[in-house]
């Protein structure tokens, strides 16, 4: 172990980074090319500085590692940051998602270069903080403040209806959290801190934890989000740019299946028990109905959008199955979605940048043109169905499985969500992909540029990586993930649950 | 026991206040209308003195004149920002009085006789006092409201003012005169050693006293004239109405019912939450159709008060903590973002939609960000300080069982978020329109201190959450 903060610093970099930007001074051209240049090399220094996170992290010790605790808000709060197996994934998942973020904006994003960049390096700081703070009142900072930033990106960068979608992704998310955060000050008044790993061994009176856990879940289930709290993410992914809905996609809507696993299963296990049937109705109604909607989408964007919500809704599933491979399977699904869904908003990106729509209709026979752009696209396409071999699958099968294991029924209409999941998709890619190249806009569109396959390469690596060799994912969450199980297992027996689809 | 002579170190800021604000007339009045800008800078180095003095006053309480006056911990937390409040906004009025050819160093001499009134007013200990601070500053402010007196929109926010003002004046007397009536005394602390039970004369003294105090605050619903007096008010009058005078009412509210009504805490807990509730619902939703940011930010600050009262209401040392931290945070917050609408003139011309911040963002990028922090605070998004300023008030309503009311409050911040951002699009969204005359240099330092303070207070928040807590724990 070392002795410096690597996670503070890990954390605090981009902030270093957006400093930088704020102070250069210079005329727009010049101002924007260094803005661009800085916040790569920040975004890749933070990568790289996470690595050493990796590397030296033990999976199979028990608790947090890497802690770091002082004191700052006096009796409230103290400043306590750490990672274990569950938040680990999380913040390296959002560090290396970053720098292509920062590359898919490299000529996408020209004006107002320099703000936009220091708002992302802002975003990636709350993001990472998010992820490794270990006191609820630290964790709500990050949390919420990440909405600062995500609002200025959809309003200004974003599209036509930004204004809109970036008021509805502000005010749904906040009224979702302010109620987690009276949940909190509960919290803090019974137990006396808000330490979390305290808490996650406090064990709440169960009468109390109902309500504690509806607070929490009305935080994370729009964060997340849950069908019927979901209609702000289509806007929200329509209407902003591209790294925008990368970093939408990738990281912010994990930190509601991050919430679940780190906060409502461990603290509040009784009522997790309880719930746990509601939360598997809204999981398969989302993973259906979404599925369904997708089928009908005109806009590329809005299709994944909702094609996300699915898959979050495996996520749901596997988590509230509360068996080792249900979190393991959601924990993987969340990672794989995250550069998998990342990876399809900015191919969507890369047409976009060339043909400035996102309607379906307008592409066509894209195969002629661009055959490497093709291969990408279908490589991404078959691991968001989860086809056998590529990340998508391992996620999604130890979901099901985990479900079949709760309840078979649930399982069963789970999967039919992967059945409609591989139409919607598919019906996608061969629409834009193939069919004879007649529109004559399309004719001139140029293939891949050196700057696009850069983004796309480690994707696609990682995509294929992960689908034959999931190890390093599952192994590094499984210590952590089966403390989770151990504490719900541990008072399974005393619980009733809600009476929703008990069949 | 009775001293013949009270001890002048307690009562040294309000000594220093009421000759410099006779010495200060005086200088007026002999030199004439040319004085202006020297009684204003004298009057601005007096209040910064009594900041300093109140500041240097010992740690400890002292009580002068029988008990009429307290000195303590509370008392000087709150004259200390009264008083910021009071010579920050009279320094954002310098530039405006020599651009709307307004000086006149009557100002001046009535915002010192005001921080006289508010200083009288946070240390008064019986009901006499109270009465005394809180019309000397009253009438100061009435005069000021309509201190532009050729315009009409003034003289009518003045004249309204006063009109609602002695209406309030007069329930607060009716009230305390039930409260001696019923408890024999005016004394706060022995009205609270006889007022063990709750009876219906005191109950009624209890509501009228605090009819009065809600209509000093601005708080539903007693708020009516708040958005007419901010509209009509010259705007660093509003800037000082929206600052001092709040914090001083506030600052009696608590301490009357912590100190002279501990026993019946059940009754009145139910009134602070009432008005704490309508303020926050009211607050939020009535902001939304505003255009006028002054209209605005009227509607702003009684949904702020609401908030701050959530505090009382849970009636505890962790509550009046909590009041003490929303009032200095609302206090930073509101006189950084009156430097903005300050700032809001175009060709020497005042302006007041919020339609002209458009674009905004380009224009003057820092002042949007400074101003953007500014309402994202007032919104209550962490990490800038107006969250924590909400924090610490709901986690004391939380631990006194306050349920209903915190989770009310948190969905009207909510709703409230809406109008806030609404700012925050215009500037950064919007396409610009022309910009504004170049901002004066006390305007940028006020709001550069404001902004820097809302954007990183949370990274040592301990100095002043402490101050707060030893001067909170000094009511009880």
């Amino acid at each position: 172990m070392t002795d410096w903060p690597i996670l503070s610093v890990v954390t605090f970099l981009p902030l270093v980074g957006a400093l930088f930007i704020l102070v250069v001074r210079g005329d727009d051209e010049v101002a924007a090319r260094n803005a661009r240049w800085v916040a790569l090399w920040t975004t890749l220094v933070t990568f790289v500085v996470s690595l050493l996170l990796l590397t030296g992290f033990d999976p199979a010790a028990p608790g947090f590692q890497f802690v770091e605790k002082t004191a700052w808000l006096g009796d409230l709060a103290a400043y306590h940051m750490g990672v274990d197996g569950i938040s680990l994934p999380f913040v390296i998942l959002t560090t290396f998602l970053m720098p292509f973020c920062i590359l898919a904006s490299w000529e996408s994003v020209n004006k107002r270069v320099k703000e936009y960049m220091i708002a992302f390096l802002v975003l990636e700081t709350l993001m990472i903080g998010t992820f490794s703070a270990l006191d609820l009142v630290l964790f709500y900072f990050f949390f919420e403040g990440g909405l600062i930033p995500m609002f200025l990106i959809i309003g200004v960068w974003g599209g036509q209806r930004r204004v809109y979608a970036a008021f509805k992704f502000f005010l749904y998310t906040l009224a979702g959290s302010v109620l987690m955060m009276l949940a909190i000050m509960a919290m803090y008044w019974q137990a006396g801190t808000t330490d979390v790993p305290t808490l996650l061994t406090h064990g709440f009176p169960s009468g109390m934890q109902t309500w504690l856990w509806l607070a929490f879940f009305a935080s994370f289930a729009v964060k997340m989000p849950m069908w019927p709290v979901h209609t702000w993410l289509p806007d929200a992914h329509v209407e902003a740019p591209t790294a925008g809905s990368v970093i939408l996609a990738g990281v912010l809507l994990k930190m509601g299946g991050y919430g679940f696993l780190r906060y409502s299963l461990p603290m509040f296990p009784e009522a997790s028990h309880y719930f746990a049937p509601l939360v598997f109705t809204l999981s398969v109604v989302a993973i259906i109905y979404t599925s369904l909607v997708a089928l009908v989408q005109e806009d590329i964007k809005k299709l994944i959008a909702y094609s996300s919500i699915a898959h979050m809704g495996f996520v749901t599933m596997g988590i509230f199955a509360m068996n080792e491979q249900g979190l393991q399977g959601a924990m993987f699904l969340m990672i794989s979605h995250g550069f998998v869904s990342g990876a399809l908003f900015l191919c969507v990106g890369v047409i976009y940048d060339r043909l400035h729509t996102r309607e379906i209709a307008a592409y066509g026979g894209l195969v002629h043109r661009m055959p490497l752009y093709a291969t990408v696209l279908m490589i991404f396409t078959m691991a968001n169905v989860g086809l056998p071999g590529t990340s998508g699958f391992v996620g999604e099968f130890l979901t099901m499985l985990a479900a079949f294991e709760r309840n078979t029924w649930i399982a069963f209409f789970a999967a039919t969500g992967v059945i409609l999941s591989a139409g919607y998709a598919l019906w996608l890619y061969l629409r834009v992909i193939f069919g004879p190249l007649e529109k004559e806009k399309l004719k001139t569109m140029m293939d891949l540029s050196p700057r696009e396959i850069v983004i796309m390469v480690p994707l696609v690596i990682l995509t294929i990586l992960f689908g034959v060799w999931p190890a390093p994912i599952l192994n590094m969450t499984s210590h952590a993930v089966n403390a989770v199980v151990a504490r719900t297992d541990s008072v399974a027996g005393a619980v009733k649950t809600a009476l929703l689809l008990s069949f | 026991m009775t001293q013949l002579l009270p001890p002048i170190g307690a009562i040294l800021p309000e000594l220093v206040l009421a000759i410099s604000a006779i010495v200060l007339i005086l200088i007026g009045a002999v030199r004439g209308e040319g004085s202006a800008n020297l009684v204003t800078g004298l009057a601005i180095a007096v209040l910064a003195a009594v900041g300093v003095l109140v500041l240097l006053q010992p740690a400890v309480e002292v009580t002068a004149f029988n008990g009429s006056l307290v000195v303590d911990a509370y008392g000087r937390f709150m004259k200390l920002l009264a008083v910021l409040g009071a010579v920050v906004s009279l320094i954002m009025a310098v530039d405006w009085q020599a651009r709307e050819k307004q000086a006149k160093f009557e100002y001046a001499v009535l915002i010192v006789i005001a921080t006289l009134g508010m200083c009288m007013l946070i240390s008064a200990g019986d009901l006499i006092a109270l009465y005394l601070g809180l019309e000397l500053m009253s009438l100061s402010l009435y005069v000021v409201a309509s201190i532009n007196r050729d315009s009409v929109r003034s003289t009518e926010a003045g004249m309204k003012y006063f009109v609602l003002g002695a209406l309030s004046s007069g329930m607060l007397l009716y009230g305390a005169s039930f409260i001696y009536g019923f408890t024999g005394s005016v004394n706060f602390l022995q009205i609270a050693t006889v007022a063990k039970e709750p009876s219906f004369g005191l109950i009624l003294g209890i509501v009228f006293l605090l009819a009065g105090l809600c209509f000093k605050v601005s708080a539903v619903p007693f708020h009516m004239w708040t958005p007419d007096v901010y509209e009509g008010a010259p705007t660093p009058v509003t800037a000082f109405f929206a600052s001092a005078p709040k914090v001083a009412a506030m600052a009696i509210f608590v301490r009357v019912v912590i100190e002279a009504f501990p026993h019946v805490t059940h009754q009145w807990q139910q009134i602070v939450a009432f008005v704490s509730l309508a303020s926050m619902v009211l607050g939020a939703f009535a902001a939304i159709g505003q255009r006028n940011i002054k209209r605005l930010l009227a509607y702003s600050s009684i949904g702020h008060m609401g908030f701050a009262l959530v505090g009382l209401a849970a009636g505890t040392a962790e509550g009046v903590r909590g009041v003490l931290l929303y009032m200095t945070i609302y206090v930073m917050m509101t006189l950084g973002t009156f430097a903005c609408v300050l700032t809001m003139r175009r060709k020497g011309q005042a302006v007041e939609t919020i339609e002209d911040l458009a674009g905004l963002a380009r224009r003057n990028p820092l002042m949007a960000l400074a101003l953007g922090a500014l309402m994202f605070s007032l919104a209550g998004i962490p990490p800038l300080a107006g969250f924590l300023a909400k924090y610490y008030v709901f986690v004391a309503a939380i631990q006194a069982g306050l349920y209903g009311l915190a989770v009310v409050g948190v969905l009207a911040s909510v709703v409230g978020a809406f109008y806030y951002l609404r700012v925050v699009k215009i500037m950064y969204f919007d396409e610009p329109v022309d910009a504004f005359d170049p901002m004066p240099t006390e305007l940028k330092a006020v709001l550069a201190v404001s902004g820097l303070f809302t954007i990183f207070y949370f990274v040592y928040p301990a100095p002043l959450i402490e101050a707060a807590g030893a001067a909170a724990r000094s009511l009880f």
